[in-house]
């Protein structure tokens, strides 16, 4: 697996870059070979298990998370097959009820924050200039435990064992008393899997993008993409702990006999609900804000220019993250809290739209005049306009106190939840695989069935779930397995099934699109003239991403490189794993860090966290079982690699 | 009347029109209806102006970028129209919510509602204990009069929406939620659980009549009266296939003693229009069907199947039909 030496012919621009001569760098020319020996992950299987290397891991997370969005996809399928008519007796009520509580928690837990958090790991190194992320043994750990909690659940959904209380796992529902065996054990594990893995991205992510960052890239000239992912990954430190918490203390109760959600001995079914929902609605953010980083790393490439009011633009992110948590409440409307309380909180829901209302302006303003060129990522974010703004009314009026108490818990909200993620996150992220996917890959998409995925899948989603808002206001409850023929609800909700076959097929176009590039010609590494650095290095980029770290000196650095206008940080170690460190502020370089190279121990660790999270379902003794398991992993992971070297620091340019 | 609505097509069991929340019979209804058209109308211009700016943006010839004071001018005024319109609606929203207060006067009268899985237990206390009337899946409220309904649950969280009379309220173990309704039209609503409640949360329907005050309180003075005796022979036999059956162990029937309470009060089963929660009309068919077979009519619900020959099923049908 060395793909410097397939792909490097050919690069227009092989690094290191036509400089003029005056910024030409000093020192020694780097030794490719060398750095490829460095940054390199060894062929065969020890090398795949033990890779640190982000690219190959974020690959991982977008793979794995794709696969998880087929497998809701088809559960959704299967629920509008159920739905298609009245009275159908396709799925029974109980595996109804696993079919949609495993899809509502594929898609949130298990495919929109994952392939989200796999993006990030990919493309945050490359856009910030630096060659691994902070902690590249703890982010293949972190994969890891995210696969093993996918699996967990798909497991236990094979063996009949899949949850029933719907993604939310409202208590008494999901408690001992009503949901007896171990399907909500498995639910409340597979939340602790996931948002441990969530968390050690953010951790990862957050340290990669303040420390690791080009020397230049000072805090205003980060990429905005990486500044929403950066606001995204605060949020996950933030808001995961409330949901493991909920779901720890869910198993508790379930497990070893705790009250927290028993009201007869002084617990709270309310508690649940504000853990829960506490997550639960920052969670939308964190799928839909590194949406709106895509948007604004796709829309430069094709509008040929710089997003519109850069500062507006990071404000309306940073804003939006922090009223996020500000919201909650509004889920919960119907549950008889205060009426003032509640009217705080439909206040924020409302103000929350101002924000994001500024980055669709800025937007526009950027498209002004530009005619953008029509190319397939951005027929996806013409989608997300019509799509996401729609979305966004509608979450107007759930945020409204009052009239949230008749569409709440309805199909009106399935419609509305359906625009603004899919909307805000789907459609974006299609656009931004189309657009990242010669830089992934080294192959070229196909434009003409690139084109069809995002005609039929703005056709196909606009069909299946803009009849849902009506379905509401006539009164058909979200959650049901089937309706009584008066209701009169046919028709639409056959309508909505049919929605569902066109989506089916457009996902269908890009995975043969995706197959089928294998065949096509290499890419080239800068095929859309973008802005931003990853694509001044080759499709896909070499093992240690560039040859030398760039020096930034603009808001647009990979423009910069096509003029020649750029410098380099000359006399870093090839032969050693070492990234620069810099100054969070002002990008000015502290030092440099000696990374770890590919290990088996996250594995390892992984394997024992897991044994232990699966056993403590049946037992808790497996906690303290695990505990033990977990020591010899650690000690290996921590065991000296050997004396650092640290000489002196010198840059060109 | 319900066979000539069946002619002209499938109507909900007890002859319920199908519900909304645009064809509101009350004021609190009708207020989040205004509500609603109000938002309608205000997000879909929004959104059109939007898309047209956008759609005029990217269609213009290539232009140098516009000036960077002047779109940053239109976007702060964009920005503070934005502003404008969510405090319209926020102040419309608390407007609306002032106009329906939900806490109890001394003077109102109360409906207590207690959710079970998959069904509605219906309480009206009297003015003493004893009249204290009991019944389930269908609830009966005077026209013109304000009721606060005092909801809570049995086992897990349900949710009371009935689209034509107001918004939902939820129904939580442990707590006790009120909810103001006045009903002003006669007529009769369909409404359903809408908070997800297990196997049967599709099958959870209930119907609001709404009678003039005299009726209903001809209502309440029918239904507190004990069972009526069988009068046939046939009725005699089904009490005492009913007596002598695990039947009595979850449901009551007042005047004989039966008196179990997991399930709904029996004791005026034949005044009902629908069983299982509004999930099929009460026939001396289906009444036969749910005793035999009631898993194949609800998945999952809680009534065990029961073995009874098939001259008791009859007996005991006609029993249950004699209950009026």
């Amino acid at each position: 697996m060395s793909p410097r030496e397939r792909t490097q012919p050919a690069d227009p621009r092989p690094a290191p870059p036509e400089s003029p001569a005056s910024r030409r760098p000093a020192g020694p020319p780097p030794d490719l070979g060398a750095l490829e020996r460095s940054w390199g992950t060894p062929r065969g299987l020890w090398g795949s298990l033990a890779t640190v290397d982000h690219k190959r891991i974020g690959k991982r997370y977008i793979a794995t998370a794709l696969v998880f969005f087929a497998l809701g996809g088809i559960e959704a399928f299967l629920i509008r097959l159920q739905l298609s008519r009245p009275e159908s007796t396709l799925l029974n009520p109980d595996l109804y009820n696993q079919i949609f509580t495993m899809h509502g928690t594929t898609m949130m837990f298990l495919f929109a924050v994952p392939v989200m958090e796999g993006i990030g790991i990919y493309f945050v190194p490359l856009l910030v200039g630096t060659r691994n992320v902070a902690f590249p043994k703890l982010n293949a750990f972190g994969y890891w435990m995210y696969l093993f909690g996918g699996l967990f659940l798909y497991g236990g959904f094979a063996l009949n064992a899949g949850p029933d209380a719907g993604w939310f796992a409202y208590t008494p529902l999901s408690g001992p008393q009503y949901s007896p065996g171990h399907r909500l054990d498995i639910w409340s594990q597979m939340i602790t899997f996931t948002e441990l893995s969530a968390l050690i991205v953010a951790i990862e992510l957050i340290v990669t993008i303040f420390k690791q960052r080009a020397p230049g890239m000072s805090l205003q000239r980060i990429p905005l993409f990486v500044w929403a992912m950066l606001v995204t990954m605060c949020m996950i430190i933030l808001a995961m702990p409330a949901v493991m918490l909920g779901s720890g203390m869910l198993l508790l109760d379930r497990s070893t006999g705790t009250q927290f959600f028993n009201p007869s001995e002084d617990g709270d079914h309310l508690l649940w609900q504000h853990l829960f929902w506490f997550f639960g609605h920052p969670e939308v953010y964190i799928i839909f804000i590194p949406g709106l980083g895509m948007i604004s790393a796709v829309i430069p490439a094709f509008a040929r220019r710089k997003v519109f009011g850069y500062p507006a633009m990071v404000l309306s992110l940073i804003t939006t993250a922090f009223m996020g948590f500000g919201l909650w409440v509004h889920h919960m409307f119907a549950v008889g809290l205060p009426p003032l309380g509640n009217s705080f909180f439909t206040a924020a829901s409302m103000i929350i739209a101002l924000p994001t209302g500024v980055q669709i302006f800025c937007w526009i303003a950027t498209l002004w005049g530009s005619r953008p060129r029509f190319e397939p990522p951005f027929a996806f974010i013409v989608s997300f306009f019509v799509v996401f703004i729609l979305g966004g009314m509608t979450g107007l009026m759930l945020g409204s106190t009052s009239l949230d108490l008749q569409l709440h818990d309805t199909f009106f909200v399935v419609a509305h939840l359906h625009y603004v993620l899919i909307g805000g996150a789907v459609f974006p992220l299609f656009g931004a695989l189309h657009y990242w996917f010669p830089k992934m890959t080294g192959r070229t998409l196909d434009r003409a069935m690139g084109f069809w995925t995002a005609a039929l899948l703005f056709v196909g989603f606009n069909l299946t779930f803009f009849p849902m808002h009506l379905l509401g206001l006539r009164g058909m409850p979200r959650r049901v397995y089937t309706y009584l023929p008066g209701t009169g609800w046919g028709p639409l909700n056959a309508l909505a099934s049919v929605g569902a076959v066109i989506i089916a097929a457009s996902v269908l176009v890009f995975l043969a699109n995706a197959i089928g590039s294998r065949k096509r010609a290499a890419a080239a590494a800068d095929p859309w003239e973008a802005e931003t650095l990853e694509w001044t290095t080759a499709s896909p980029p070499p093992s240690y991403n560039y040859a030398r770290i760039p020096v930034v000196t603009s808001r647009t650095p990979g423009w910069d490189v096509a003029k020649g206008d750029v410098g380099e940080v000359v006399n870093m170690r090839d032969d050693l794993r070492e990234v620069l460190v810099c100054r969070p502020l002002d990008g000015e370089p502290e030092h440099r860090e000696q990374l770890p190279g590919p290990s088996l121990w996250p594995l390892a660790l992984a394997i024992t966290v897991t044994i232990s999270f699966i056993g403590s379902v049946f037992s808790p003794l497996w906690f303290v079982v695990g505990l033990i398991l977990c020591v010899p992993p650690i000690v290996g992971w921590y065991w000296p690699e050997g004396a650092r070297e640290r000489p002196g620091l010198e840059k060109a340019a | 009347m319900i066979g000539a609505l069946a002619l002209l097509g499938p109507v909900l069991p007890g002859g319920v029109p199908t519900p909304s929340a645009l064809r509101p019979a009350a004021p609190q209804a009708a207020g989040l209806e205004s509500l609603w058209w109000f938002m309608l109308w205000t997000c879909t211009a929004v959104f059109l102006v939007v898309l047209a700016v956008l759609a005029y943006a990217m269609l213009r010839p290539r232009t140098e970028e516009p000036p960077a004071r002047r779109a940053a001018e239109i976007i702060t005024a964009a920005a503070a129209v934005s502003v404008v319109i969510l405090f319209a609606f926020l102040i419309a929203t608390m407007a609306t919510s002032r106009k329906n207060p939900n806490e109890p006067r001394p003077t109102d009268r109360i409906v207590q509602i207690i959710g079970h899985q998959w069904w509605w237990e219906v309480h009206y206390p009297g003015a003493r204990p004893d009249e204290l009337v009991i019944s389930a899946n269908e609830i009966h409220l005077p026209a013109g009069r304000d009721v606060v309904l005092d909801l809570t649950s049995a086992d897990v969280i349900h949710s009371f929406w009935a689209p034509n009379l107001h918004g939902k309220r939820d129904l939580i173990p442990g707590r006790h939620n009120f909810f103001r309704l006045r009903p002003e039209n006669v007529g009769t609503y369909r409404g359903q659980c809408a908070e997800f409640c297990g196997y049967q949360h599709a099958h959870m329907g209930f119907i609001v009549f709404v009678e003039s005050p005299d009726k209903f309180e001809e209502y309440l003075a029918s239904q507190r009266k004990p069972a009526a005796e069988p009068v046939s022979a046939d009725a005699s036999r089904g009490r005492q296939v009913f007596l002598t059956n695990p039947c009595v162990t979850c449901h009551t029937i007042r005047g004989t003693g039966a008196s179990g309470t997991n399930a709904p009060d029996l004791t005026h089963l034949a005044s009902r229009r629908t069983i299982a929660a509004a999930t099929v009309d009460n026939t001396a068919g289906h009444l036969g069907g749910w005793i035999a077979d009631s898993q194949g009519v609800k998945p999952g619900n809680h009534m065990p199947p029961h073995l009874v020959s098939s001259e008791d099923l009859l007996a005991l049908v006609a029993y249950l039909r004699s209950l009026s």
